[in-house]
């Protein structure tokens, strides 16, 4: 084909102009690091003060195994930590459970009680190391635990940093991780907002993420639109609940995709910056600059590593995370090269951890802030996914706002058609995956890490002795006040607190909201 | 014309990534076969009535959390239980080399792994139904 005719797109099908030149900055009005809307940073100095933190998702097998993983993490260098519980921990199910069979400590630690939750951070001081928890459905259970662990390690609430991922919004759009319907799962969230706007005031209670949206296949305006827009939704909430828009917004935290295509992916990350503090000023009256300014991490592109020639994944990894980087990252996890195949072995996490520190000390791309700001083609790139994210969100706004998008399948109808588009491209070799569609070639296998049924076994004998061992009766108090709690309008917070304390385990405290609240079934929208 | 071809897509275990799964409906619907989704989280005795209710030829498995070596032996199991063995059962997700030869070795007709293409896909249903119809009593 001559190249006149062919077509430029960027791997969200943005199509690219021949050559962009001063005028493509027209309606630019980026302005200085730090300053609103941010679009620059949200720093003035950016990583000359401070570097972003290298946290690396981690969790399998078992809590002791676990917290051995995290144990050699800290020692290598990493600088915050970011667990991964498996599939029944995330859908509230203990080990013993007959749907956890096959499941347990597959994808990541599995936590049944404030007991696994205990052997997680033994000999990890709560008050130094800052921890990301990646949960959602029974979110504010794992948080209680969480907190519960502090107190025994005698740490003020007031000083536990990290980060609570507990947005249920994008389980109902893209990964799918529900238990309870909408209404209770956003009186839940809206919970642990109001609990840690009184109490723990350095942690994050939710980490609003487009990260699953993007994995599910959305294009990268997608993936922008509907976290914003979801962002909102919980704002929303939060101040019917009665909080004022500058006591829980500076503790907002948001998670995006690093995909593969350079430079859309820095242009996501500078408009995110300008449309939440837009919607931050105008949209809701903030007036703390803390407020205004969107915080996020990044972790690069879990589905755009290759089964096919496997170390083409540390490349893929370090350019997706040089974007993050080069987007005003305050933290990142770069995938490990065998993640197509099965969690990380311990050297293919020493790699990624690596790729980070070469980005931080070797390649001088943190010398200065927003070091691509002023180029034509970033500018521009900019400005189109600002105006394309604020369709969209237009759009969710007028159909009622984000619960009822979903409801009607809105989002989740985009993001299965961007997937298909993107896969019928790849099938057509109008898009290259190296090694997938060309340049394909035998490769040698990689060494795996394997995770047996002995994992599962031991988790169940010890949730046998533990119940066996626990005050029954404290047990069922605690069960029966939490279900009257969620049954009225309080804060669910507090009697959570007291029945991870009694070691009501997450299947029990799970059950009794699930009497309560019902579970949800999703309509499928191919 | 002969009948479409009926294909049952099911999302069994605890796993909600169904890009994969949705994806595969879509193709194999676009390529003239008639696809159910079941949905997410279904166990393999929900997965064998369903392909039982629905006269299925072709039972789709997506399983993405290393849980297939717990779920695949059981919905074969039930499929020879229930007089189905003649309903084909394939599997795509991340399924190691070694444990896809097993699976095959227990009946599986066919493991994709990722990076299969959909035309790959397509192709093999319509050959080993092609094959198994051809093989039917006259």
């Amino acid at each position: 084909m001559k190249t006149a005719e062919r077509q430029f797109t960027t791997i969200s099908g943005v199509p690219i102009e021949p050559v962009y030149a001063p005028e493509s900055l027209e309606g630019c009005d980026t302005g200085a690091p730090g300053e609103f809307p941010y679009t620059r940073g949200i720093h003035r100095d950016m990583y000359r003060g401070r570097l972003w933190t290298m946290r690396q998702f981690s969790g399998f097998a078992t809590p002791e195994e676990t917290n051995r993983r995290y144990h050699y993490l800290l020692q290598q260098g990493q600088t915050g930590l970011s667990v991964a519980f498996d599939l029944p921990t995330l859908m509230g199910y203990d080990a013993d459970h007959a749907m956890s069979e096959g499941e347990v400590g597959k994808c990541g630690a599995p936590v049944s009680s404030l007991e696994d939750m205990e052997i997680l951070f033994r000999g990890i001081p709560l008050d130094k190391v800052t921890v990301s928890m990646t949960i959602n459905s029974p979110a504010a259970v794992l948080w209680a635990m969480y907190l519960a662990v502090a107190e025994q390690q005698g740490v003020d609430w007031a000083r536990v940093s990290g980060t609570l991922q507990n947005d249920i919004l994008k389980e109902y759009i893209a990964q799918k991780e529900y238990i309870f319907p909408p209404a209770p799962s956003m009186r839940l969230v809206t919970d642990t907002i109001e609990f840690g706007a009184r109490h723990t005031p350095r942690f994050n209670p939710i980490s609003i993420s487009g990260y699953h949206i993007r994995e599910a296949g959305s294009t990268a305006v997608q993936e922008l639109a509907f976290t914003l827009r979801d962002g909102m939704e919980y704002v929303d909430w939060a101040l019917e609940r009665g909080l004022k828009i500058d006591e829980f917004a500076p503790r907002l935290s948001f998670f995006f995709n690093a995909h593969s295509d350079f430079f859309e992916e820095i242009a996501k990350y500078r408009a995110a910056r300008k449309i939440w503090a837009y919607a931050m000023r105008d949209r809701y009256g903030a007036e703390s600059e803390r407020s205004l300014k969107l915080r996020f991490h990044a972790q690069t592109a879990g589905c755009s590593l290759t089964w096919q020639q496997p170390y083409n994944n540390v490349v893929r990894t370090a350019l997706q995370a040089l974007s993050a980087v080069l987007g005003g990252a305050q933290s990142l996890h770069t995938n490990s090269l065998d993640e197509a195949y099965a969690l990380p072995s311990e050297h293919a996490v020493t790699l990624a951890l690596r790729t980070q520190q070469v980005l931080a000390y070797e390649s001088g791309v943190a010398a200065t802030p927003d070091p691509l700001g002023g180029s034509y083609f970033l500018e521009k790139l900019t400005l189109e996914s600002e105006a394309a994210a604020n369709e969209y969100i237009r759009r969710i706004d007028e159909m009622g706002g984000m619960i009822a998008a979903i409801e009607k399948g809105f989002p989740q109808s985009e993001i299965a058609g961007a997937s298909y588009r993107y896969q019928k491209e790849v099938e057509a070799g109008e898009r290259v995956v190296v090694g997938v569609n060309r340049f394909q070639s035998d490769e040698q296998p990689i060494e795996l890490l394997q995770i047996d049924e002995s994992a599962a076994k031991n988790q169940q004998r010890k949730l046998a002795a533990l119940r066996a061992r626990r005050d029954n009766g404290r047990v069922r108090r605690a069960l029966d006040d939490l279900r009257r709690a969620a049954e009225g309008k309080e804060n669910t917070m507090p009697h959570l607190l007291d029945a991870v304390r009694a070691y009501a385990t997450l299947g029990e405290i799970c059950d009794a909201l699930r009497e309560v609240f019902g579970t949800y079934q999703e309509t499928t929208h191919l | 014309m002969s009948q479409p071809i009926r294909v049952l897509v099911a999302k069994p275990g605890l796993d909600g990534h169904d890009r994969g799964a949705k994806v595969i409906a879509r193709a194999l619907r676009d390529a003239g076969m008639e696809v159910i989704y079941t949905g997410l989280r279904q166990t393999p005795e929900m997965i064998v009535n369903a392909a039982l209710q629905e006269d299925v030829q072709v039972i789709g498995l997506s399983i993405l959390s290393g849980a297939h070596n717990a779920i695949v032996p059981r919905v074969l199991e039930l499929l020879r239980e229930k007089d189905m063995a003649d309903v084909k059962v394939v599997v795509g997700g991340i399924i190691p080399d070694e444990d896809a030869e097993a699976l095959k070795r227990q009946g599986v007709a066919a493991v994709f792994q990722p990076g299969a293409s959909l035309e790959g896909i397509v192709g093999f249903i319509r050959s080993a139904i092609a094959d198994s119809e051809r093989h039917l009593p006259q």
